[in-house]
């Protein structure tokens, strides 16, 4: 996939290689979205340090234009999903989630922001923020490390570089709803499922469920 | 176990209260069993007359096979020894138990997280409300019989996985595969979420009358959330705040944002499986957690590991603490404003020990060393000249170095000294642990205190400051990172041969029925550890005694009467990590 700005069909002299450049719109737009990508300030839980980690000397990300963490949804592009997502926090994730304007990517830090990790049995954990946001990136690891993280972070500028204007949904015709945002009730409420809750209103109690 | 205090005071302390107090007989068990009705007098009596005023951790016990639950004491004296386990049983279909927040303010939280957790009610709490799970969650999730939605066994490790051949996935047999379960019969129609009502009139009637209203504007009072997603919260933890204009009437600490079920799920772990999980606590300082965790269950064993690998554990503990101590640096001067410069170089040097860290035991962060009897491996070649280096070289210079730039400052000086002021006597009545109730002038260290390890031959001093502001606990981690120096260059230079492992490594692990309670000193404080064991592979009851959880109980009492911005930066010098708090 070649991810450069100039149309490799179209060959440039020598003599003008460093001034001149043809290109697409598609090209140029996707390479200045995906070289400052600016992520939200966003720790949940032990990925964040391995996040912050990365932001540091060693494994500067601000190579990639990604060293502005802006704690404003308003001002982000990226949402990095780094540690355990518990069932008190997703609503406010999801709001967090549609506070950010188009164009948004979410990254699934970690291997409880992918799938739940190893306390996926927990009462109180979300098994992954895929059951809510919808996920471009995973990045698998206990924390992942910092090389990981990097990995992810130029797996999804690869991504950006092939989305398409005439494809994108922001551009669309049609308005992006945003998602709902659950409930904290008796637990979770995915506003999703409520017709499958109401079918199963009337079923029988769990065995061995204590009320409070 | 730990040791019983003098004879002298176990007879006369028993014949007063008798017949409401009796010693604990069980086997492997110790302390005092109190009569709810007597616990205040006895309480009262072990706080003035016997001085135990300092009251570390109160949690709870399900015994459901004998229908009753316990209320789990554990106190000491501020001026060292050995700690004093009392307990308190009610009938499991009604657990009452009277609030010691009366006589140790500490307590308050734990209370809050026993009620919610378990289901003891404190009668006399001044707030008793849900901390972890929410307002209207359903159930109480410690309790033996209250089954989360993906279980499957009471312990692990887990039968055949794939009956007949067929893999299956926990989410097939859970409804809505999405983890959750509803009580029977509920229906979202017509029922309204409980929300955050009970929160916001915990924190006091707003009323634009107030103390100091000395210029008598009529002025209105408002409510702020910080949190929890702020850049500074350390995490996600949210405080409610009462603001008369920028001055702080009555703050509230919200937590359970990161509530992993991790005793739960240590309930149902074996006993070697949860040492991984002891990393993902205080997320900092992996291999503090891990040490509390196997002194813990190594008094149960009544093992003890070998000289080498008692050396190697008080260094990798020591390392950590300059770790922790070095990213709490920077990471209150993110808060005051230096946006990530001291960050930056604070993270220099825990990248040139996370080396070490990963060179030993093969993670950078969640690192799982330490086993029972021992650790899991020896240091590899190049390990020792790496820490030489470290020890004697590089990281006096950059600790000095850090100093210069940082402590006389006086952006610093002027925003940190006289602000957030803990009084000692309040520090301690608070159940307040490491470098704040050493900043408050109450020199208190487990280390010296109630020695473990090899930490009774080793030479340091015990860091003391007087103010109890954040200039304080801001400067008293450079003078613990100092010492921690100091102990380093003594393991360093003496580091022995021989053996890391007590025995044959295990995985099934066998321990004796009783209870234990193994504490270490932590960068953020007393990291205890309360394990409840029956014989069996998995674990009775496992509670964290989470020094930043029970920190938090002063934060109110720290930032009243101070403005809005200053209620971050004293959040940065408790030093918190939202893995501990909320577990």
């Amino acid at each position: 996939m070649d991810a450069s700005i100039n149309i490799p069909e179209i060959p440039i002299p020598d003599e003008l290689r460093g001034t001149v450049s043809i290109t697409t719109l598609d090209r140029i737009y996707n390479w200045g979205r995906r070289s400052s990508v600016w992520p939200m300030f966003w720790g949940l839980a032990c990925c964040a340090i391995e996040m912050i980690a990365t932001a540091t000397s060693r494994y500067d990300l601000a190579r990639f234009g990604m060293e502005v963490m802006r704690p404003s949804p308003r001002q982000c592009d990226l949402i990095i999903v780094s540690g355990t997502v518990t069932k008190k926090l997703i609503p406010q994730i999801v709001r967090l989630y549609d506070q950010v304007p188009e164009p948004k990517y979410v990254m699934a830090m970690g291997a409880c922001a992918s799938g739940g990790g190893p306390f996926k049995e927990g009462y109180s954990v979300v098994s992954g923020v895929d059951q809510f946001l919808p996920v471009d990136v995973y990045v698998p690891g206990c924390p992942p490390t910092p090389q990981a993280l990097l990995h992810g972070f130029i797996t999804l500028h690869e991504k950006i570089a092939q989305q398409s204007i005439k494809t994108s949904p922001w551009y669309g015709r049609e308005p992006i709803e945003p998602l709902p945002i659950p409930v904290l009730g008796p637990d979770l409420i995915n506003p999703r499922d409520l017709p499958a809750i109401q079918a199963n209103a009337n079923r029988p109690a769990e065995p061995a469920t204590t009320a409070a | 176990m730990t040791e019983s205090p003098a004879p002298v005071l176990l007879e006369s302390l028993e014949a007063r209260f008798s017949p409401g107090a009796r010693r604990d007989d069980r086997p492997g068990f110790e302390g005092y069993i109190v009569e709810a009705a007597r616990l205040l007098d006895f309480a009262r009596v072990l706080r003035d007359e016997l001085g135990y005023d300092f009251l570390s951790s109160v949690t709870g016990v399900d015994y459901l096979p004998d229908g009753r639950m316990e209320s789990v004491y554990h106190a000491y004296r501020t001026t060292g020894g050995p700690g004093l386990v009392f307990k308190v049983q009610v009938p499991r279909d009604n657990p009452v138990v009277p609030s010691l927040v009366g006589l140790y303010p500490g307590a308050e939280l734990q209370e809050r997280e026993s009620w919610d957790l378990l289901g003891i009610r404190y009668e006399g709490h001044p707030d008793l409300r849900r901390i972890l799970t929410w307002d209207g969650f359903y159930g109480h999730p410690l309790r033996k019989d209250w089954q989360e939605a993906y279980f499957e066994e009471e312990g692990k490790p887990l039968k055949n996985r794939w009956p007949e051949g067929r893999v299956y996935r926990i989410e097939d047999k859970v409804p809505f595969h999405h983890n959750v379960k509803y009580p029977a019969g509920w229906t979202p129609e017509g029922w309204v979420p409980e929300g955050d009502n009970a929160l916001y009139a915990a924190l006091g009637k707003i009323s634009s009358t107030d103390q100091d209203a000395a210029d008598s504007m009529d002025t209105d009072q408002i409510v702020v959330n910080l949190g929890p997603q702020h850049p500074s919260t350390h995490g996600v933890f949210r405080m409610v705040v009462r603001l008369d204009g920028e001055t702080i009437r009555s703050l509230k600490p919200v937590m359970g944002y990161l509530h992993r079920n991790h005793e739960k799920i240590g309930e149902r772990n074996t006993y070697l499986m949860n040492m991984p999980f002891t990393d993902r606590l205080d997320y900092f300082c992996s291999m503090s957690n891990n040490f509390g965790y196997a002194l813990a269950v190594e008094k149960l064993m009544a093992i003890r590991p070998p000289e080498r690998a008692e050396y190697i554990r008080v260094l990798m503990a020591e390392l950590t603490r300059i770790v922790n101590h070095m990213s709490a640096i920077g990471f209150l001067l993110n808060d005051l404003g230096a946006f990530f410069t001291p960050v930056m170089y604070a993270f220099e040097e825990r990248e040139l020990i996370l080396d070490l860290f990963e060179m030993t035991s093969g993670s950078r962060m969640m690192c799982n060393y330490f086993r029972f009897g021992g650790l899991a491996r020896d240091l590899p070649a190049g390990a020792m000249e790496r820490a030489r280096e470290l020890v004697f070289n590089r990281l006096p210079r950059k600790i000095d170095e850090l100093d210069r730039f940082l402590t006389g400052s006086e952006i610093i000086r002027g925003r940190c000294v006289g602000v957030g002021v803990l009084p000692r006597e309040k520090a301690i009545a608070y159940s307040q642990v490491g470098p704040v109730l050493r900043a408050s002038g109450v020199s208190y260290d487990v280390r010296r205190a109630d020695p473990y390890s090899i930490y009774d031959r080793l030479d340091f001093d015990v860091c003391v400051r007087q103010n109890g502001d954040v200039y304080d606990r801001f400067m008293i981690r450079f003078d613990e990172m100092r010492q921690s120096l100091r102990i380093l260059e003594q393991v360093v230079r003496d580091m022995p041969g021989g053996e890391i492992q007590t025995g044959k490594p295990q995985y099934q692990v066998r321990v004796p029925a009783g209870e234990s309670y193994g504490r270490v000193e932590g960068p953020k404080g007393e990291l205890g550890f309360y394990l409840v064991s029956n014989g069996k592979p998995n674990p009775w009851r496992y509670h964290v005694r989470a020094p930043s959880f029970i920190n938090l109980t002063a934060l109110e009492e720290m930032c009243k009467g101070n403005k809005l911005a200053d209620v971050v930066v004293t959040l940065g010098s408790i030093d918190i990590v939202l893995g501990e708090v909320d577990r």
